[in-house]
């Protein structure tokens, strides 16, 4: 499914699971970010808004890289955000049960390629910024996307495909363990 | 005898030190884009080929657009080996850092060094003990470079384990591999040291990801094909491609003793490697083409 921001309903629609491309404008933030947004409120249109986990290296106007950071570190800051609107959160690494209740009927959490700061830059063109005082890394970026490809990792159903897969993962570990291996050192 | 003080050959390392992590941080070596390409090809489920079509395509296009294949550049960990004509001097790694400086400016590389007090931020990616600096003798003069990210850095660990329990081994690397998830960029690459002393082991590992991931011992094979068994898949997101490779570096240790360390890397793997000619002419060899290391020294 191709979406486009800003999210409307059609995302209570989408499965964890799900391959999405999502083209239009997303909003960087990491935690410095989050905390002032919390403080000052939000400084872009709230409603249906997508914010992307990325510190990017910006030189002269353009984005040179722009891959996902780890979305666990801003889990308790999410939940006012989506309260206030935000229908859309793009990061790596998934987020924890707090924020996938927070998203129920109201958001989803999209996963994109961890370490692909390349291919990111490739379907991205910076439209602006906003708190560039917080530097580089931490400055809310305002970025259009052109046709990013996205796993959705958390729906607003209440699932969690990272969870799954850990849940998964940890019965096999114990079967696992149980086996003898052929193979000593 | 050569002293790396010698403008001509100090300027010879710093150049050496520049191409090899350019080279590093753009393009993958061989072995690790073609790991990758198989994993793209067997994969099953849905989304860990989509994630896994996404870090071909990121490969391809770092390449294309000479920019690194990740934001995370890393810290630079080095191996030189110096032959008997090489004098190993403060000047040796006085290029060294040079060359990092200098690499941080051009490719760019993110200022990625800290103070781990303060966390100020050291700027050119150099610093106390930082790049990591490992030298041993050899027949040639070579440089290879392996710059590491935080991601899966921050998921490795070490154990001493029982001597008499050889099997905990097994259940160590599928632990860590557990405990990690999808933090560390999977599909990865485990290192795993064994023997040694404490210090010595998580050298060891580290050593292991220099390693040409091609080929697997059975032991290594069955340990990859255990971690797996786990289905983490590539970001955490599930699937068949959970680790490219598993390899193993051993040392001799205490009669009383069984260190292990499991270092992880990412899929992107980087590592190069540049032969110094120490010659007056400059025609120092930049490669991460090569698929034993070994074979090259």
């Amino acid at each position: 499914m191709d979406l486009r921001t800003p999210l409307g309903e059609e995302i209570l629609e989408l499965h964890a699971g799900d391959l999405v491309t999502l083209s239009g404008t997303v909003y960087t933030a990491r935690d410095e970010a989050h905390l002032r947004m919390l403080k000052e409120g939000i400084p872009f249109p709230a409603g249906g808004a997508v914010i992307y986990h990325c510190g990017p290296v910006i030189k002269e106007g353009w984005i040179l890289a722009a891959g996902p950071t780890t979305s666990a570190r801003i889990n308790p800051l999410t939940d006012p955000l989506i309260r206030m609107g935000v229908r859309g959160i793009i990061g790596k690494g998934g987020m924890d049960e707090s924020v996938v209740q927070s998203l129920r009927g109201k958001g989803v959490y999209f996963a994109f390629t961890g370490g692909c700061a390349a291919l990111a830059a490739s379907r991205m063109t910076l439209s602006g910024v906003i708190w560039e005082d917080l530097g580089m890394a931490e400055a809310v970026w305002v970025i259009e996307l052109d046709h990013l490809p996205l796993v959705v990792g958390i729906d607003a159903h209440g699932n969690d495909l990272f969870s799954r897969v850990r849940q998964t993962a940890e019965k096999r570990y114990r079967q696992l363990r149980e086996k003898e291996s052929s193979h000593p050192c | 005898m050569r002293d790396p003080a010698e403008p001509s050959l100090f300027q010879a390392i710093v150049r050496a030190t520049v191409r090899a992590i350019t080279e590093a941080e753009i393009q993958l070596p061989i072995d690790v884009q073609e790991a990758l390409q198989r994993a793209g090809r067997t994969e099953k489920n849905p989304v860990a080929r989509r994630e896994l079509g996404n870090i071909l395509e990121n490969i391809t296009l770092a390449r294309r657009l000479q920019v690194p294949l990740c934001q995370d550049t890393g810290v630079i960990v080095c191996y030189v080996t110096l032959p008997p004509d090489v004098a190993y001097t403060p000047s040796l790694t006085a290029a060294i850092h040079e060359g990092v400086r200098q690499a941080t400016e051009r490719v760019p590389l993110r200022p990625n060094v800290v103070d781990p007090c303060s966390r100020r931020n050291t700027g050119p990616n150099t610093g106390g003990g930082l790049p990591a600096i490992h030298v041993k003798p050899g027949e040639r003069f070579t440089l290879t470079v392996l710059p590491k990210g935080a991601g899966s850095e921050n998921v490795s660990r070490s154990a001493m384990l029982l001597p008499s329990r050889k099997e905990d081994i097994r259940g160590f690397v599928l632990e860590t591999m557990l405990a990690a998830g999808g933090k560390p960029c999977p599909p990865v690459i485990l290192g795993v040291g064994i023997g040694s002393t404490f210090d010595g082991v998580a050298a060891l590992a580290k050593e292991a990801l220099l390693e040409p991931i091609d080929r697997m011992d059975e032991f290594e094979q069955s340990l990859c094909d255990a971690v797996n068994g786990l289905g983490i898949g590539p970001m955490g997101l599930g699937g068949d491609t959970t680790a490219l490779a598993v390899k193993v570096t051993r040392g001799d240790c205490h009669t009383a003793s069984l260190p292990v360390a499991v270092n992880v890397q990412c899929w992107a793997s980087r590592r190069a490697m540049v032969i110094i000619d120490v010659g007056e002419s400059d025609h120092s060899l930049a490669t991460n083409r090569f698929k034993n290391l070994q074979e090259v020294r």
